[in-house]
């Protein structure tokens, strides 16, 4: 056991310092689009250390959304910025322009050091109460009954958030293209990016129709299933397979606003026929929930895809 | 809860802490919008780990974590994308207008949107 | 065991003041552009219905409304609270955002072109995810749900800065955002120090919890800078004059008047409601020192503007000054109750004349800058002769800023004014006698533009309806009202405080 045991922390040790060597590598590397690629290991590395801490579920999205779409969000920024944009001025060599502020952050780092040393013993928790009250929820999952149920306005709020932050991106459009497309596609498609583009998007949604089946009783859920599905539809958008679909289609939006308004509805119905809003009846809670999930998975699949995609830059036709 | 599991929610925890000081010192000190929107990210990760750290030594029930923090970062996690994906759309509108991509005064005289 | 909250009649109306403008920024993305501003005038008509309710049921049952979502406790589930304070917030609230759609409305009728187009129809959804952000801030118990509101704020408010497109408030947005960003993060992260430290979320059990380790004082370190930087407290408001300036009118208005005014409630509710009393006299000192520097530096760089709106922006940040000061008047921290001080009373007075004197003296701007193409305030001679409702409604609102009677800005003052003197707080005192002098000083300066006699007249660009001009004007005339409303209904807040749970648990 006590092999096993020094084994696997010598293994964390390792992790965290890939981690904080990344992480330092981003800070202080002069070449922007290493600083990227570092960040993008960087959040590969991080999905290991949510396994490492037994949370499946974070593990998941942080690989997903963490490392790859924000990955590839960064690089068409980098692209675009080296484009349009002057190169930006090296980081300052001289130390009182940086000893100061890591100072500062120095002192952050060691006040938390300081709390999460000192945290109380035995740890407070509320796993005992999310699963005694599972059974309520008809899930299997305690994460997604934290998510869908317990603290159901959190998600359901935060779907607003990522509406919200869709139409702050398409605000940002001109004038004339706004409603209409983004272009995604690169002047030169890669080969291999066409290949995987015909061959992949079939898995993709097999896996995200697993994910929000299984979500319910075992790890995953509708955020990962969403992210890979929004990761599939950039995939044949980039491949030139099909056009980003303009952002005024009635269509589209319905796909959007109908996960988050199918959850109001719910929550109201809870107000109506069980203990308020947001209560699911215990009898149909579980496929209430499924119902919620499948939902949420393709609004969340079309918000995240759409905000890699940008503002719209091409007119809507008439 | 396992000494084992103890000692890895530590470790996690205190790399949480090291990555909130890196990613803050990458958004106060550097010039490059880019490089400090990746420092918020940086940031965020060792916000989350600090959550992944109470989570872990909130273990019981034969879970391996508290799942109410778990949530909480898989939450945190999407809006920090969110934020990303705004700011980046900002960044690149600012540049096409401005031909800059930092706060100082524009180095290049302005280019047409392509 | 008995529940930690318990539902009370009308708590519902709590779920409906957040869930009514997100739920009608849902059917704004599905129903169009075409149909956008009318679901917006039918959500506000609603907010306000609720608003009014919600107030009617405080004052009627005379204790807080609490409501649990989904009937799962805290601390695995989340409550809703609103006491007198919260019901207020609530109230100015939807009172502004009325003004504020309606008068976008008017805005946007003038060219019928793009009434419907990318700016409207952003706009018009935006406001929304603003609006139940607000509400949420104001009733939710749970720092992780206040979290994700805060968010919807930020989300909300940035894009509204950039509307116009340009270079200048692109710039100015993506520093908003970064501040907001940084600011969200400083209070998530004290979040998660609290949650491990004492295993829940909820404002009233965390403060209920006998010991406190050295957790909630880094916590408190952390989410009180975090939201000082949202709320544009000097030094951290560099961020907020050149976008409150950049922002269309109505934005500018909601975001001047309400927006940072979500911060400054929160971290009321951490040093008043969490904080244990020695951190909560400390952190009450420290917020006054730089609310008063807020003041005096603010409203110099007020006077120093050339352009209307940045003035009025600054004006703002030295306006939340005022807020911050209350702390150490209203005895925050030394054992008393500092809802039943006058000086409590007189920051509540502040923070809603300046949100209706605000919000009027920006659409004015607004309407300025529309009908002479531009807001230099040196070029404005003589606007008051071809604007005289408008250069009206400026004076009006200046004069609740200024805190010259009648005013409700004056009384909210006079009292300040009066706890300092009472608490022999003098540096108090001559901090806001001098901002008061100040504010005369910019508001003057723009009144004798407004009534002087310029060498050739000004010419408007195009016609100002009477009704867009109106709208400013009412809200105007309230925030003068507000001084001659007799104090009692300021009794309004000490309704739910303190909370009776948390004396005995």
């Amino acid at each position: 056991m006590s092999l096993f045991w020094s084994i696997s922390l010598l293994f964390d040790i390792a992790l965290v310092a890939g981690l904080i060597a990344l992480a330092l590598h981003v800070v202080v590397t002069r070449d922007g689009r290493g600083a990227i690629l570092a960040f993008i290991a960087f959040g590969l590395l991080l999905g290991i250390g949510w396994a490492r801490l037994a949370s499946v579920d974070v593990a998941l999205t942080e690989a997903a959304i963490g490392g790859g779409l924000t990955g590839m969000l960064l690089l068409r920024a980098h692209a675009h910025l080296a484009r349009h944009a002057a190169p930006p001025p090296p980081v300052a060599p001289e130390p009182r322009r940086w000893l100061v502020p890591a100072i500062a952050c120095g002192l952050v780092t060691l006040a938390l050091t300081a709390v999460v040393l000192a945290f109380p013993q035995p740890a407070p928790s509320l796993a005992h109460q999310a699963v005694a009250s599972l059974e309520t929820t008809g899930l299997g999952n305690p994460v997604t009954a934290v998510l869908l149920a317990y603290r159901a306005i959190d998600t359901l709020l935060e779907k607003i958030v990522l509406i919200l932050a869709l139409v702050g991106v398409w605000s940002l459009s001109r004038d004339a293209a706004w409603g209409g497309a983004s272009q995604l596609q690169p002047a030169v498609v890669p080969e291999p990016l066409v290949f995987l583009a015909r061959v992949l998007p079939p898995f993709g949604v097999l896996i995200a129709v697993y994910e929000v089946w299984v979500g319910a009783d075992l790890p995953g859920g509708t955020f990962q299933a969403g992210t890979i599905l929004a990761a599939m539809a950039l995939l044949v958008m980039l491949a030139g397979l099909r056009p980003a679909p303009p952002t005024q289609a009635r269509a589209l939006r319905v796909m959007l606003a109908g996960g988050p308004a199918l959850f109001v509805l719910v929550g109201f119905l809870g107000v109506a026929v069980a203990q308020g809003f947001l209560s699911y009846p215990e009898a149909i809670a579980k496929p209430l929930i499924v119902g919620i999930e499948a939902a949420l998975t393709l609004s969340i699949a079309g918000t995240l895809a759409l905000l890699v995609a940008g503002p719209p830059d091409r007119a809507p036709e008439p | 809860m396992s000494a084992m599991a103890l000692t890895s929610a530590s470790l996690f925890g205190l790399c949480g802490a090291a990555l909130v000081g890196i990613g803050l010192f990458c958004i106060v000190s550097h010039p490059d919008l880019l490089r400090r929107i990746i420092g918020f990210n940086i940031l965020g990760a060792g916000i989350f780990l600090v959550f992944g750290a109470v989570a872990r030594r909130g273990a019981a029930m034969e879970l391996g974590g508290d799942p109410v923090p778990q949530a909480m970062v898989i939450t945190g996690i999407v809006v920090a994308f969110a934020a990303t994906a705004l700011a980046i759309a900002l960044l690149r509108r600012l540049a096409s207008l401005t031909g800059s991509a930092t706060f100082e005064a524009p180095a290049a005289p302005p280019r047409s949107e392509p | 065991m008995t529940p930690t909250y318990a539902a009370t009649s009308g708590g519902l109306l709590l779920v409906l003041a957040v869930m009514l403008p997100a739920a009608a920024a849902l059917a704004m993305l599905v129903l169009g552009p075409r149909h956008t501003r009318r679901v917006a005038l039918i959500a506000l008509a609603l907010g306000l219905v609720v608003a009014l309710a919600t107030g009617l049921q405080l004052v009627r049952s005379g204790t807080a409304l609490i409501y649990v979502i989904g009937n799962w406790q805290p601390p695995l589930g989340i409550a809703l609270r609103a006491d007198g304070l919260s019901v207020m917030m609530l109230a100015v609230t939807a009172v502004v955002m009325a003004a504020t759609g309606l008068f976008a409305r008017e805005l946007f009728g003038l060219d019928l072109a793009t009434s419907d187009g990318r700016l409207a129809t952003s706009f018009w959804i935006l406001l929304m995810g603003l609006w139940s952000g607000l509400n949420l801030v104001f009733v939710s118990q749970d720092l992780f749900n206040l979290y994700v509101a805060l968010e919807l704020l930020t989300f909300a408010a940035v894009p509204l800065v950039c509307l116009d497109g340009r270079g200048e408030t692109m710039a100015a947005a993506l520093r908003y955002l970064m501040f907001a960003l940084l600011g969200s993060m400083f209070y998530l992260l004290g979040a998660g120090l609290l949650y491990g430290a004492y295993g829940t979320l909820d404002i009233r059990l965390i403060a209920s919890a006998g010991q406190h380790g050295p957790a909630m004082a880094i916590a408190l370190a952390l989410m009180i800078p975090g939201l000082l930087a949202k709320a544009a407290l000097f030094p951290l408001h560099l961020w907020l004059p050149p976008a409150h300036a950049g922002a269309p009118a109505a934005a500018s208005a909601v975001l001047s008047a309400l927006v940072i005014k979500a911060p400054v409630f929160l971290i009321l509710r951490l040093v008043v409601d969490i904080a244990p009393p020695g951190a909560a006299a400390v952190a009450g000192q420290v917020l006054a020192v730089l609310g008063a520097a807020s003041i005096l530096f603010c409203s110099v760089m007020a006077l120093r503007q050339e352009r209307l709106k940045l003035m009025i922006a600054y004006s703002t940040v030295a306006q939340i000054g005022y807020l911050f000061i209350v702390f150490p008047l209203a005895g925050v921290g030394d054992g008393t109750a500092p809802w039943g001080t006058i000086a409590w009373t007189g920051g509540a007075l502040q923070l809603t004349s300046h949100a209706l004197a605000k919000a009027a003296m920006f659409m004015a701007a607004g309407i300025v800058a529309e009908a002479i193409g531009h807001d230099r305030i040196r070029d404005l001679g003589g606007f008051g002769r071809v604007l005289p409702l408008t250069a009206t409604t400026f004076g009006l609102a200046g004069l609740s800023l200024m805190g010259i009677p009648p005013s409700g800005g004056f009384i909210a003052k006079c009292l300040l004014l009066t706890a300092a003197a009472i608490g022999g707080h003098l540096w108090l005192a001559l901090t806001i006698l001098a901002g008061g002098l100040l504010a005369g000083g910019y508001v003057f300066r723009v009144m004798d533009r407004a009534l002087a006699t310029p060498a050739q007249p000004l010419l408007l660009r195009k016609p100002i309806p009477l009704r867009l001009e109106l709208i400013p004007l009412v809200l105007a005339v309230l925030a003068v009202g507000l001084g001659f409303l007799p104090l009692a209904p300021f009794g309004l807040l000490q309704i739910g405080r303190p909370d009776i749970a948390l004396v005995s648990p």
